[in-house]
């Protein structure tokens, strides 16, 4: 049986039907075991659907062989795979290597309901990428995001629970906002479907409500993306999470929904509101650059190392914020192409930072001076993705901020401005990133450090996701082919 | 052996070396020495190997990848940088026999880290020699200026930190803060880098554009020193002195002005840079770091850091050499990077030994030191006569060539501006010399002879190569004039 044309139905239910089974796997081990077999299924599926959708081909489904509008349909094409290859991928390895990291934190009785939110928060993810609808992407989004709530607030951290509070209440609103703007605009065009809506916007009479629900939808997704200065839920929320779960969100949750918001945007108001792109840039533009310098900036000065990785998230989400901004191909070729390399540097970043938290209770930098003499192995990881996130030659990292200063310079009078804060975050990345070096190398150790390296099973997928991001800084054709079909599906919807 | 496997061997030869030195550490210090040493001739052999194939007029190439449409990861071998290879593996075998004596004479700690860092750091110079872009250039420049932190911050204590902090914030800031937008702007408007004969911006940049752009290079490569991005070289003078000889006197340094050099013939090009009048102030800064260094060499009290300012003025020579755009001059700049790290090193090594055998540091104590330590301060005069250059050394052949270049564009300032430091340079070296032979040593010192054998031998080496420069420089003459062919006279 050829399962080819299921696979974006798959992408959904292979998580979501996992997610009840392994409540069933009581006995020790076989919960993880089913989870990961269920991530790196999803990975696979994710895989073959990028590859078939790389040359800008596209993959339909409809639910229950229902048509749209009526029936749900399901559509994958460059940047949803593009997506779906994040989120499953870091999944995945999050999900091989979580073991060790998890046995430390959750006990075991309540281990299989940990994995079993884990699964739906994937379901949940890849159910926003997969969706050509507006109000099944709402329902996605409530799903990853109740499961991301029980993720980050079941480890022992107390702390979380007044952070994830914090998340709850304004990922709500984000999602309230969203399904506002939803709303008007089914009241204006009696639809939800995304392409359908896109057709039939052109014929609305009375574009105001429209115009209300853009401001709506955009303002709802920049809180749910954290960008600047929406993103105050992000720090605390990702700092006390279980350390696992910070690497999993923290590489692909944001993510998720800054595709939302530059897919709708693009495929809905771009083409039939009168001047949208001037205003979406307008509005973007400047938080995409205060995010980078403030949240850089903030970074520079952090004392513990998860929080001062969340901080440099922030900034990370207004490069990819920016290139979205500009609306040309280059741009927007440069803020896919980073959402892949920072999910690459961010995920390695904290799967080392798990590895380190294996021996280091306390993950303030003070406490964790002088740690690669005891742990060289997950330090120079950590230096590795460390490189990628300043975007040294070489690495992931790099390629990407190259497109971005390179459609950068296209913004004709802008262009210096814009090149130079691209510049000065850069060097800011290279003093935060610098500060962890020194403390883990350069300075004596404190009184108590790590017996040894971190466990085997976590450091195997921190190196394999290290060298990932050298791999893609010398060969990067394969994820710059879909971001650049991305991008070019996207401006066919532009004005 | 091919050319082409040569360039990676090259690359490879200190890394592999660094990996056998952390090994070998862990064994004896006698195997980690041997590795070391082994390794700095295996390099030496790979790169003077690819001398003839030079001289033939090859230019051997070696492509890693291409990460995006006309942007690589590529090495080709040309003049310049075979120049700059040769030199700096060349010194890298005497210059690890010095280690050898000056660390354990000292009995300094941690030396595994050291020499693995050293490796590295040649690893990376060889990789900016033979580097066949910008994009590379830079890669291989940032791993230069990591590799060598370590080795600045060797001592480890509060102060050898704050001077590393210097070292480095300095260095990164000033190469991604003005080189890094200066190589943007090349691959922007040029739609690549690749170091072409005869420049590659001729016809894509203009008028004043031309002028900023160089400004973006010069002050951006800050190995290059010119002032004001220097304060980095002095601060670096809390390394052990075999650091300080080898790479803030050739290696370090050279790859600065060898990158300004290889800019302005590369990537811009000499005869549309004298075309472009927006340009011409690069003599200029050139002409005020000599004068201005020099005069702050003149007020040092410390031996080393009057050795800092003075390679200061001296790496500006080759700026200014380059700078006056003629190839007689450019011939020059590449003389006097040769001529240059032959006496620098020596007067380094001097230093160092000075250091080995009577722990003094300071200028005033060097009184009479000459009849303790003859072969010494036999070195360190022949260094000093260099700097100055007087015949018969390495520096006069440098400076006789950036004089003809600096006639032949009739360049009055570069011409007076040799002649002025010329003077500065004897009058804070002179004196240095004459007390050391001539005065008595101020009484109540501690008794001491040369230092470490394996020291001496290797400063004696060096001082030797600074006079054989003088008879024996037909070679490197030959080989720079490929690098001005097709040039307007």
């Amino acid at each position: 049986m050829d399962l080819t044309p299921h696979l974006p139905a798959l992408q959904v239910i292979v998580p979501m039907l996992s997610a009840p089974l392994v409540l069933l796997l009581k006995p020790r081990g076989l919960a993880w075991a089913g989870a990961t077999a269920a991530s790196v299924l999803s990975f696979a599926i994710a895989l073959n659907m990028a590859l078939i959708v790389v040359d800008g081909g596209r993959l339909h489904y409809d639910m229950g062989g229902w048509a749209a509008p009526y029936g749900i349909e399901l559509s994958v094409g460059a940047f949803s795979a593009l997506v779906l290859l994040i989120v499953t991928g870091a999944a995945a390895a999050a999900m091989i290597a979580a073991r060790p990291s998890i046995d430390r934190q959750i006990e075991a009785g309540r281990q299989p309901l940990f994995y079993s939110a884990w699964l739906l928060a994937l379901a949940g993810l890849a159910g926003i990428a997969v969706s050509a609808d507006a109000f099944n992407i709402f329902v996605f989004m409530e799903i990853s995001s109740l499961a991301s709530y029980i993720l980050i607030a079941g480890g022992p951290d107390r702390r979380a629970l007044p952070a994830v509070f914090k998340y709850l209440i304004m990922g709500t609103i984000g999602a309230t906002f969203y399904l506002i703007g939803v709303g008007l605009v089914y009241m204006m065009t009696g639809t939800l479907n995304l392409a359908d809506m896109e057709a039939r916007i052109v014929n609305v009479t009375d574009i105001n409500p429209i115009l209300v629900a853009a401001g709506f939808i955009t303002i709802g997704l920049a809180l749910k993306a954290a960008v600047f200065p929406l993103h105050v839920w992000l720090p605390n929320a990702y700092t006390h999470a279980p350390h696992m779960v910070t690497v999993f969100l923290a590489a692909c949750a944001t993510k998720v929904a800054i595709y939302v918001l530059i897919r709708f945007d693009f495929f809905v108001f771009q083409a039939n509101l009168e001047n949208h792109s001037l205003q979406f840039s307008l509005f973007l533009m400047p938080l995409a650059l205060m995010g980078i310098l403030v949240a850089s900036a903030v970074a520079m000065f952090e004392g513990h190392i998860k929080r001062l990785l969340a901080m440099s998230s922030v900034a990370q989400i207004g490069y990819i914020i920016l290139g979205a901004s500009f609306i040309t191909e280059a741009g927007l070729t440069a803020a896919a192409a980073h959402m892949f390399n920072h999910a690459l540097a961010k995920g390695g970043l904290f799967l080392a930072i798990a590895g380190l938290a294996c021996h280091y209770r306390d993950l303030r930098l003070d406490q964790l001076a002088g740690a690669a003499r005891s742990m060289p192995w997950t330090a120079a990881a950590l230096v590795i993705c460390g490189f990628s996130l300043i975007g040294v030659p070489g690495t992931a990292g790099f390629i990407s901020k190259w497109l971005l200063i390179d459609a950068a310079m296209d913004e004709g009078g802008l262009a210096w401005l814009l090149v130079a804060i691209i510049i000065i975050s850069s060097l800011m990345a290279l003093a935060y990133i610098w500060r962890i070096v020194e403390t883990l190398y350069f300075r004596p150790a404190v009184e108590e450090p790590a017996p040894g390296e971190a466990p085997l099973q976590l450091l195997l997928v921190t190196w394999l996701v290290a060298l990932a991001n050298i791999f893609f800084g010398l060969f990067p054709q394969f994820p710059l082919a879909l971001a650049s079909a991305a991008a070019q599906l996207l401006m066919r919807h532009t004005l | 052996m091919s050319a082409d496997n040569a360039i990676v061997l090259a690359l490879c030869v200190p890394l592999l070396t660094a990996v056998g030195i952390q090994l070998a550490g862990r064994i004896s210090d006698n195997l980690r020495e041997a590795v070391t040493l082994t390794g700095a001739a295996a390099l030496a052999w790979v790169v003077w190997g690819m001398l003839p194939a030079l001289f033939a007029g090859a230019r051997p190439e070696f492509t890693v990848g291409e990460l995006l449409p006309g942007i690589g990861i590529a090495f080709t071998v040309e003049p310049l940088g075979m120049l700059f290879a040769a030199l700096a593996s060349g010194l890298w075998i005497i210059n690890s026999v010095y280690s050898i004596g000056y660390m354990r004479g000292n009995k300094e700690k941690h030396q595994t880290r050291f020499y693995t860092c050293f490796a590295l750091a040649l690893s990376a110079t060889i990789g900016i020699a033979f580097a066949g872009n910008l994009l590379t250039l830079f890669l291989c420049y940032e791993l230069l200026t990591l590799s060598t932190y370590p080795l600045v911050a060797h001592k480890g204590d509060e102060a050898t930190i704050r001077s590393a902090r210097v070292y480095l914030g300095i260095l990164l800031c000033t190469s991604i803060g003005l080189l890094l937008p200066a190589i943007l702007w090349t691959y922007h408007v040029a739609g690549h880098g690749d170091f072409t004969a005869g420049g590659i911006l001729e016809g894509h940049i203009a008028g004043a554009d031309v002028g900023l752009l160089l400004a973006l290079f010069v002050f951006g490569i800050g190995k290059a020193a010119v002032m004001p991005v220097h304060r980095w070289l002095p601060a670096a003078m809390v390394a052990p002195t075999p650091v300080s000889a080898l790479l803030h006197a050739v290696a370090v340094v050279k790859a600065g002005v060898f990158s300004v050099t290889k800019v302005i013939v590369y990537i811009f090009g000499v005869d549309f840079l004298f075309a472009t009048p927006s340009s011409g102030w690069l003599v200029y800064a050139a002409a005020f770091t000599i004068i201005a260094a020099s005069l702050v060499a003149l007020r040092q009290q410390n031996l080393k850091r009057l050795l800092a300012y003075s390679t200061i003025a001296q790496l500006s020579y080759v700026v200014m050499a380059a700078a006056v755009l003629k190839p007689l001059a450019e011939i020059g700049a590449a003389v006097h990077m040769v001529a240059h790290a032959f006496g620098k090193i020596t007067l380094f090594f001097a230093a160092g030994a000075i250091y080995t055998a009577a722990k003094k540091t300071e200028l005033g104590q060097l009184r009479g030191i000459g009849r303790r330590m003859p072969w010494t301060m036999a070195a360190f005069t022949i260094g000093a006569l260099s700097m100055i250059g007087v015949p018969p050394t390495a520096g006069f052949v440098s400076k006789w060539y950036i004089l003809a270049g600096a006639f032949e564009a009739n360049n009055l300032l570069a011409i007076f501006t040799i002649i002025a430091s010329t003077a500065l340079n004897a009058i804070y070296f002179l004196p240095i010399v004459f007390a050391a032979w001539f005065y008595n040593e101020q009484p109540g010192g501690t008794p001491h002879g040369e230092a470490p054998p394996l020291v001496v031998i290797a400063l004696c080496t060096t001082a030797l190569l600074t006079l054989g420069f003088f008879f024996f420089n037909g070679p490197v003459i030959e080989l720079e004039n490929q690098l001005v062919e097709g040039m307007l006279p």
